[in-house]
């Protein structure tokens, strides 16, 4: 149970490895903030999803499987949505079409398709967290470097001082536009690839 | 209009802009010719979601969009059903075109087949008719000029990279970077050099 939980993680990392959910992992990590919602809101869709799928899995015709894993998905999104609109106004107008776009988030099918199709509800629960924590866990790794070296910021606080900036630091505009994202999931692939080996 | 398609190519091209479909994009781009195919497909599928699901958000799911059935609808508001819509109509178009390409033409089938089913989870298609629902265009044909424009950036932009793949082969790359980390890079790259088309007017 404890592999279930950890190996998505490091070793199985969805992203890195299984190459899942890569659409949405990187427009949103221009800033923290967001990253972290967006990681949020895939775990608990990951999550409740494996568990639902899981409970009907053995009721889901094999024909029409993948279109009911659809509703299913799009339905705990929209709530997910609504949610965000509700209580987090502003990160869900930054995050825009990205939160509709988790019902088409490979990690969300695969998972289905992979784990929740063949096991119980509760190690499907487990394999679902987890999942969703390693997709966040590159989520905040990038975000954390894109908004530190792009804005000078976390979280919308600045961090480096001024004085750093009177000795002639200036923030790198690069790390701000969409293609450094990729960069910097290339060098977090790079590190994990070289030290697993 | 025109300037709907440009735009929709080049500045903001789906994968170089917002990354969408990517997954497929880093699977299916390790030669030029199934990438071409996957390009066609996804082309094919844009061009009939889109306006289908311009159709469906202005006349069905928009805020006062159903007032055509009568004044006591006008206050109808059923934009929280909109993904779900959506992705209805994307999963049964996919699953309908290709039962007809099945049927009158085998040949096409033959080398689109296995690439079909793919696509109703393809970002690059939900996030087409999520575009086209935020940007919220004055009439169909427009919503249809996005679709072409945002399937044929995505065929530019997959085939490119299957191209780069192809020549990659053969040049030294350090080991743990292999495959997935330097297919990022490269796509980097390219993300950079189409953002010289940002500012495009026509």
């Amino acid at each position: 149970m404890k592999e279930i939980f950890v190996n998505p993680l490091n070793k199985n990392n969805p992203v890195t490895v299984q190459m899942l959910g890569i659409c949405s992992a990187l427009a949103v990590t221009s800033k923290l903030e967001p990253a972290l919602v967006m990681a949020l809101s895939v775990t608990v869709v990951v999550a409740f999803a494996n568990v639902i799928i899981s409970l009907l899995r053995n009721t889901i015709p094999n024909r029409i499987r993948i279109i009911v894993q659809l509703v299913v998905v799009a339905a705990l999104v929209t709530i997910v949505n609504e949610i965000l609109k509700a209580f987090a106004y502003d990160v869900s107008k930054q995050l825009s079409v990205f939160i509709g776009l988790i019902i088409t988030n490979c990690i969300v099918m695969g998972r289905l398709e992979a784990f929740a199709l063949a096991n119980k509800p509760w190690p499907s629960f487990v394999d679902g967290v987890g999942n969703g924590l390693g997709y966040g866990l590159i989520l905040v790794i990038v975000g954390f470097f894109r908004e530190l070296l792009g804005s000078g910021a976390l979280l919308g606080f600045k961090v480096i001082p001024d004085k750093i900036y009177e000795w002639g630091y200036e923030n790198n505009g690069l790390m701000i536009l969409p293609p450094m994202a990729l960069v910097l999931v290339a060098c977090v692939i790079w590190v994990q690839k070289s030290r697993d080996k | 209009m025109l300037n709907t398609f440009i735009n929709s190519v080049f500045i903001e091209n789906m994968i170089f802009a917002y990354f969408l479909g990517m997954c497929s994009f880093l699977a299916v781009s390790k030669n030029v010719k199934t990438a071409l195919g996957l390009g066609i497909a996804v082309t094919f599928v844009q061009i009939i979601t889109v306006p289908v699901n311009y159709l469906l958000e202005n006349y069905i799911l928009k805020a006062g969009a159903l007032s055509w059935l009568g004044e006591s609808f006008r206050s109808v508001d059923l934009s929280f059903l909109s993904f779900i819509i959506f992705i209805a109509v994307i999963a049964s178009i996919t699953q309908i075109l290709e039962m007809i390409v099945e049927k009158y033409t085998p040949a096409l089938n033959a080398s689109l087949g296995i690439f079909l089913p793919l696509i109703a989870v393809n970002c690059a298609i939900m996030g087409g008719s999520l575009f086209m629902q935020q940007k919220a265009f004055p009439n169909v044909g427009y919503a249809t000029v996005y679709g072409v424009g945002s399937g044929l950036g995505w065929l530019i932009a997959i085939v490119g990279m299957a191209a780069i793949r192809e020549k990659l082969q053969y040049s030294d790359i350090p080991k743990p970077l292999k495959g997935l980390g330097i297919a990022f890079i490269i796509t980097a790259l390219m993300g950079l050099g189409f953002m010289s088309f940002s500012g495009i007017k026509i």
